[in-house]
């Protein structure tokens, strides 16, 4: 395990520095930073003046290396557009995409399991059907029609929950199982075909054989096994969660990172940009890593026990 | 005491062609500490009825029987929830193939131990020791140490090894075995059903042993069971079976088995010609009178009744004769 453990490690540390070269390589491929920041009225002489204070005129590996230093110290550089730090502004932004991620990235999980299970035992059953009309329509309908008919039938009509805004705990509840539906068909039907496939094994049947309760051959041997594609597109599924829906922001009017990104780019405000790019990947690095880690401790022939 | 008394099994299942009628009417009976070996060639339902006794056949399998009494309980016309107070409690399986029936990602200590624990209430250290005293007793050695070990960890004759001492763990007093060596090359096979035959003496086990190999029939049999096309054709003492057949499939059978020293090299063994019957359609008369040598106008219009044997039964209209008598 610990082999594999620091092997896996190492990958993702090469993967990190590749991310953090292409985040910062960004500034470049989308023109001379100096000019943009010299803005439309800019001369030549100004943009020479600006590159040559921010250091755009030195080698890039020596711009790439300060770069990281700062941000390794958390320091992104200042935003073009809000001309303030750009940490403060993500600061600000991500707990917002981290909620709404993080508990309907729970949610759709709570749901998606158990259905799945409860779908595989009796496949082409009434639970089975029922669980598949729930994911099809989780994945046909749109989250942004599904968001606005939810404000409308349950914010306007109704008036259970606010309309906008992440100021109370009750604006979140509408956006979280919006996006919960959005991300639980996907591992609804994994966990159903990792069960359907693991529950017709040889060795389920030895488990039976055993005397065992139903129960503990489920959750015991057949879960065990059956869960292993589903933790590689969980792990997928966070990071798109996590990312932020620029649809679920907008239509809920929340300040998350997937809004600040859209609007960044749209200002052409690139420090933010490569900020939240940067955080993004990172967030992507560790959680297939993490996905992978989980996965070798649930079957010894991934962590290489011979 | 009787392990099983069954009558008149039969097990059909829904299939796109039709009901496949894959058991018509199986009669099975087994004491304690007893041997009885289940023979016929592939398909003719012998998984199909093991599976049925240890109640983990199909699912969709409809089932139904005469008397079915199994280690003393009734079970005939029961659903397959009945078997819970069986299955691990006296009554075991040794399945075909070891390298599926262990689940890669449990250790082996886990697989062997949790059984008991659930069943026995023991204690993990109890139920540990008697894993390990078993995993001895099967040729493992270390086996205090290979018990946090993975199934992939051990070789395709060790894991048939493991799958013994696992069906073994709760003590069983009947023991079905589906073919434990066909996965395993030869040399090995012999060596697991040596140690088959002497767990099944030492523990006094009542073994139904379900084999194409007769020459560990005849070594370790003390009843045969001949099956063909979803029927016990014939059924008696192993060494009267061998000696004097008396249904013509189980002679055909017979007569395949290479004698050594005697069958020279590179002679054809003698095969039996022809094909079994489908099983969707009902059969009318006997199931083998094509492919039988005497096969008569009677043997294809009537199904033939049973015949008593001094040893067991033969169902054939025309069964060799000097037997009988
Ligand atoms: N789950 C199933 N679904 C459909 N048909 C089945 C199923 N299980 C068994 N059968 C059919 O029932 C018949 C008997 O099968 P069974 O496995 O009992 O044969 P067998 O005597 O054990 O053969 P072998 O020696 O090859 O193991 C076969 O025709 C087989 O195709
Ligand atoms: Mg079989």
């Amino acid at each position: 395990m610990l082999v594999y453990l620091l092997r896996r490690l190492a990958v993702a540390l090469c993967v990190c520095v590749a991310v953090s070269a292409l985040s910062f390589g960004l500034m470049f491929v989308v023109g001379d930073p100096a000019v943009a920041i010299a803005g439309a009225g800019g001369s030549a002489r100004d943009a020479e003046a600006i590159r040559h204070a921010y250091g755009f005129d030195r080698p890039y590996v020596v711009q790439y290396l300060g770069w990281v230093g700062h941000v390794l110290r958390g320091d992104f550089g200042q935003s073009i557009y809000f001309n303030m730090p750009v940490t403060e502004i993500v600061r600000a932004r991500l707990p917002v995409t981290a909620i709404l991620g993080g508990v309907s990235f729970t949610l759709a999980l709570v749901v998606a399991v158990p259905l799945g299970i409860v779908a595989a035992r009796k496949p082409g059953g009434l639970t089975d059907r029922l669980a598949l009309l729930l994911a099809v329509t989780g994945q046909a309908v749109p989250s942004f029609w599904l968001g606005l008919m939810a404000i409308v039938v349950f914010g306007v009509w109704h008036g259970l929950v606010p309309t906008s805004g992440a100021d109370t705990w009750q604006g979140y509840i509408l956006p979280v199982v919006v996006l919960a539906y959005s991300a639980m068909p996907a591992m609804m039907r994994i966990t159903r075909s990792g069960m359907i496939e693991v529950l017709g094994t040889d060795y389920i049947r030895s488990a039976e054989a055993k005397g065992l309760p139903t129960w503990q051959v489920i959750v015991g041997h057949a879960l065990r096994n059956a869960i292993l594609p589903l933790v590689s597109l969980a792990a997928l599924q966070l990071g798109v969660l996590l990312s932020g829906s620029i649809v679920i922001e907008s239509v809920f009017a929340l300040n998350g990172l997937g809004r600040l990104a859209w609007e960044s780019l749209l200002r052409a405000d690139l420090p933010v940009v490569q900020a939240v790019i940067l955080i993004l990947s990172l967030v992507y690095v560790v959680l297939t890593t993490a996905a992978d880690l989980v996965n070798a401790w649930l079957d010894p022939r991934i962590r290489g026990v011979r | 005491m009787t392990l099983l008394d069954l009558q008149d099994l039969h097990v059909a299942i829904p299939t796109e062609r039709g009901l496949l009628r894959a058991v018509r009417g199986v009669d099975l009976r087994l004491a304690a500490g007893e041997t009885l070996c289940l023979v016929g060639e592939s398909g003719c339902g012998k998984s199909l009825t093991a599976m049925t006794l240890m109640g983990l056949g199909p699912k969709t399998a409809q089932t139904r029987s005469g008397r079915f009494t199994l280690l003393g309980q009734e079970m005939a016309g029961r659903g397959r929830a009945a078997w819970k107070t069986l299955r691990g409690r006296g009554l075991s399986m040794i399945f075909q193939d070891p390298m599926t029936s262990l689940n890669p990602t449990l250790t082996v200590g886990r697989q062997l131990t949790e059984g008991v624990i659930h069943t026995e209430g023991l204690t993990r250290r109890a139920a540990e020791a008697r894993a390990i005293a078993l995993l001895e007793r099967v040729g493992i050695a270390r086996a205090g140490q290979r018990l946090g070990q993975y199934p992939h960890q051990f070789s395709g004759g060790q894991r048939q090894r493991l799958m013994i001492a696992m069906a073994l763990m709760s003590e069983p007093k009947f023991l079905i075995a589906d073919e434990p060596t066909t996965a395993l090359d030869v040399t090995i096979q012999a060596q697991i059903l040596s140690l088959l035959a002497g767990l099944q003496r030492d523990l006094g086990l009542g073994l139904l042993l379900i084999t194409h190999d007769l020459g560990v029939v005849a070594a370790i049999a003390d009843r045969v069971a001949v099956m063909y096309a979803g029927r016990i054709v014939e059924e008696g003492s192993a060494s009267r079976i061998f000696r004097r057949p008396a249904h013509p499939y189980t002679a055909g059978l017979m007569a395949a088995i290479p004698v050594p020293g005697r069958t020279p090299r590179g002679t054809p063994l003698p095969a039996i010609p022809g094909r079994v019957p489908g099983l969707i359609e009902p059969i009318a008369g006997c199931a083998f009178c094509e492919r039988c040598a005497r096969g008569e106008t009677l043997c294809a219009a009537r199904p033939p009744s049973d015949v008593a044997l001094p040893d067991g039964r033969v169902e054939c209209h025309f069964p060799a004769v000097e037997i009988v008598q």
